[in-house]
């Protein structure tokens, strides 16, 4: 304990306008982070009947109902591939994301004892409410291998971009529940948009469709507004392989956006983070 | 004397009453900066009503000193509390620590009820800022002080609340910080478990840590602590040994008075009674701020009935300092016990008898009640106090014995001693 008396050894003073996110101590609580997203995870499936099985059993039926009602009904191309598997290549990131965004986003409000009883750094809260998302997407990860040997699509070497693509969607997921979990401290009006969002988002990302459809002018807005539909892309590629490449500017436009969005949320929650137990 | 452990320098903290909720929803927030951009002055009163909880603190603690901060609600104790525990910011003002701070301002902060004891241990353990390591090694130890083994896998929503407390704080007397900050958590479970809490207190300071406790327990401070704080209206208007502290809190108007009457308009009550006066009362009519154990207590309440034809029954809530409730009463002798009431000004004395009580404090709160269908015309909680003494001059129920005598009740009996052969 002593070892660590350094850390402890503070002084607290009204803080600046602006704080940097302060990595060491995030760094020395990072038990604590893992023990905050494992709670997540314990609590989201107690007294559930069949437990972590909803975490394969939204997908499956998300992805039948949109194959049955984008391939047979709209008529819309698969790109090659079977179009259940194109479907759910994409249901993947986009379910991770937005199950991170609706839990990330209220964490800090249904984390209300916490926060105004100890201390312990804010921003593991919606870190922590992201991160319990990712045993569902590896469940979900597992069924999408046993889909794709079902329907019998080889694997290439792209799966090992894989996990870069996850690194950019949980990066959106962490930025924008930064910004609407600090928000829905103060407004509550955030807990009303956000699942008004997801389910937004969920029709006009390419995730019952390929982004080849969008028409070529409107592209670079598309992915610039809606980062998550490059990611989409980069998932479909490295699961279904060449033949689904992403449109590289729209990819790199949507990374920028993210980023822009991880920055200037942990600034945003940093500086709104001291009024949390005044105002929550 | 070495570096102080803790030290605080004009701290204070502005609340801005009304912000919270004013701006609850962005529609408020974009209607009120509407309203500004058309300059109408009267938008933006409510919005800087400011209010500093604390102002111009500034104290040192030097290692291994138990520290009690107290003062009647509202004096700043909390918010001193909340700054130290780093969980809101202050506004102006600055605390330096040195060491591991652990800050119980509840027993069982982040106990999720879904989550089994087990579960809930480790996780509140990360909370209250263990290592996992350390967790494990003293499990065993801290189920054992909860005395909760059988249901270690049970969710902790089907605890009865006495195992819950007990296990929570079993987490947090197992913690080992070099600055122990603790508020009022001893209020909770029986009274044999509160023993065993402020026993465990007891052996943190001794092993030589620095406790700082915030408690209404004056009997508590002044076991535990050997240095009081006396904060009133978020400043700190005493400091020094809990015999100087304590007593000036307690008799000197820093602490609740024995007596209080409300202004026209600020009355509490109904739209058909209101609360006048109250007081607590010698026989002789006089007000009595400390009183000996051998004579009566009167409780005096004065109330108007303003409108003619209800049943209105005055009842009276007496706790001691540890927030037991020593009893409840009502007036079931008056008159007027099942009988409406004509309006007027009403007088309502109940009497303590002598050699009833126990030394200590006495907290009374008043209230009115209409009965069925119910109605609480008034309840004001924790309103007037006054200290029961003994004297000791050996004619009260303690007889020649000078030392800390347990009980809420100390009435003097009929006993019958003969010898036999």
């Amino acid at each position: 304990m002593s070892s660590f008396s350094t850390i402890y050894d503070r002084v607290i003073r009204p803080s600046r306008k602006l704080e940097a996110v302060n990595f060491s101590e995030l760094w020395f609580y990072r038990e604590l982070f893992w023990q905050l997203a494992w709670r997540n995870v314990l609590v989201r499936y107690k007294q559930t009947a069949i437990g972590l099985a909803w975490a394969v059993l939204q997908p499956l039926l998300t992805m039948i109902i949109f194959t049955v009602l984008f391939e047979k009904v709209a008529k819309l191309p698969s790109g090659g591939a079977p179009y259940a598997m194109v479907t759910f290549a994409a249901l993947l990131p986009w379910q991770f994301f937005s199950n991170a965004v609706t839990t990330g986003s209220g964490s800090l409000v249904s984390s209300q004892n916490l926060i105004t009883k100890i201390y312990f750094p804010r921003l593991l809260i919606p870190a922590s409410a992201v991160a319990g998302n990712a045993i569902d997407f590896g469940i979900t990860l597992v069924l999408m291998f046993m889909l794709m040997a079902w329907y019998a699509v080889g694997v290439s070497p792209l799966l090992l971009l894989l996990p870069f693509f996850f690194a950019l969607t949980a990066a959106a997921a962490l930025g924008l529940s930064l910004w609407l979990g600090a928000l829905n401290v103060k407004y509550r009006d955030v807990s009303h948009v956000v699942p008004f969002l997801t389910r937004i988002g969920l029709y006009v990302s390419p995730v019952g469709f390929i982004s080849a459809v969008i028409p070529e002018k409107y592209k670079l807005a598309y992915y610039t507004l809606n980062p998550m539909a490059g990611f989409i892309d980069g998932f479909r590629w490295s699961i279904l392989g060449a033949g689904y490449e992403p449109w590289w500017p729209g990819l790199l436009s949507g990374s920028l956006v993210t980023l822009l969005v991880l920055i200037t949320g942990a600034y945003y929650f940093r500086s709104a983070e001291r009024r949390f137990a005044d105002i929550i | 004397m070495s570096d102080p452990i803790i030290s605080v320098r004009g701290l204070g903290k502005k609340y801005h009453l009304g912000i919270a909720s004013r701006h609850d929803t962005l529609r408020d927030r974009l209607a009120d900066t509407a309203a500004r951009l058309f300059r109408r002055k009267e938008t933006s009163s409510a919005a800087t009503t400011e209010f500093w909880a604390l102002t111009d603190v500034s104290f040192d603690i030097q290692p291994g000193e138990v520290v009690g901060i107290i003062g009647r609600n509202g004096a700043g104790k909390s918010t001193l509390l909340k700054l130290l525990s780093q969980i809101t910011e202050p506004t102006t003002g600055e605390i330096r620590l040195r060491g591991r701070v652990a800050s119980l301002l509840e027993v069982g902060t982040g106990f999720h009820p879904e989550l089994t004891g087990r579960e809930n241990v480790f996780l509140n353990g990360a909370i209250l800022g263990m290592t996992q390591a350390e967790i494990r090694k003293k499990f065993d130890e801290i189920v054992d002080f909860a005395g909760i083994e059988k249901f270690l896998d049970t969710p902790v929503k089907r605890y009865s609340s006495g195992m819950y407390v007990r296990l929570a704080f079993a987490v947090a007397a197992h913690l080992e910080p070099e600055i122990l900050i603790v508020d009022e958590v001893l209020a909770v479970g029986d009274s044999a478990f509160q023993r065993k809490c402020l026993g465990k207190m007891q052996d943190v300071s001794a092993r030589g840590r620095t406790v700082l406790f915030v408690s209404h327990n004056m009997a508590a401070v002044t076991r535990l602590c050997q240095r009081a704080i006396l904060m009133q209206d978020g400043k700190v208007v005493m400091e020094g040994p809990h015999q100087k502290v304590v007593p000036a809190y307690l008799h000197g108007g820093f602490s609740t008075m024995s007596e209080k009457a409300w202004p026209p308009g600020k009355r509490p009550g109904s739209s058909s009674a209101h609360l006048l006066s109250t007081r607590l009362r010698r026989l002789d009519g006089s007000t009595c701020e400390t009183a000996d154990i051998r004579e009566p207590v009167g409780i005096e309440t004065r109330y108007e009935v303003l409108t003619n034809g209800q049943i209105m029954i005055p009842n009276y809530h007496v706790f001691n300092e540890d927030g037991t409730c020593l009893f409840v009463i009502s007036d079931i002798r008056s008159p007027w016990y099942r009988q409406p009431r004509p309006a007027g000004v009403y007088e309502s004395v109940a009497w303590i008898p002598g050699n009833y009580l126990a030394e200590g404090t006495l907290i009374v709160g008043v209230a009115l009640t209409t009965p069925q269908p119910e109605q609480v015309h008034y309840y004001e909680r924790d309103v007037i106090a006054c200290q029961v003494v003994d004297r000791m001059e050996g004619d009260s129920a303690r007889g020649d014995y000078g030392l800390q005598l347990p009980g809420v009740i100390r009435p003097l009996l009929e006993w019958q001693t003969q010898t036999l052969n």
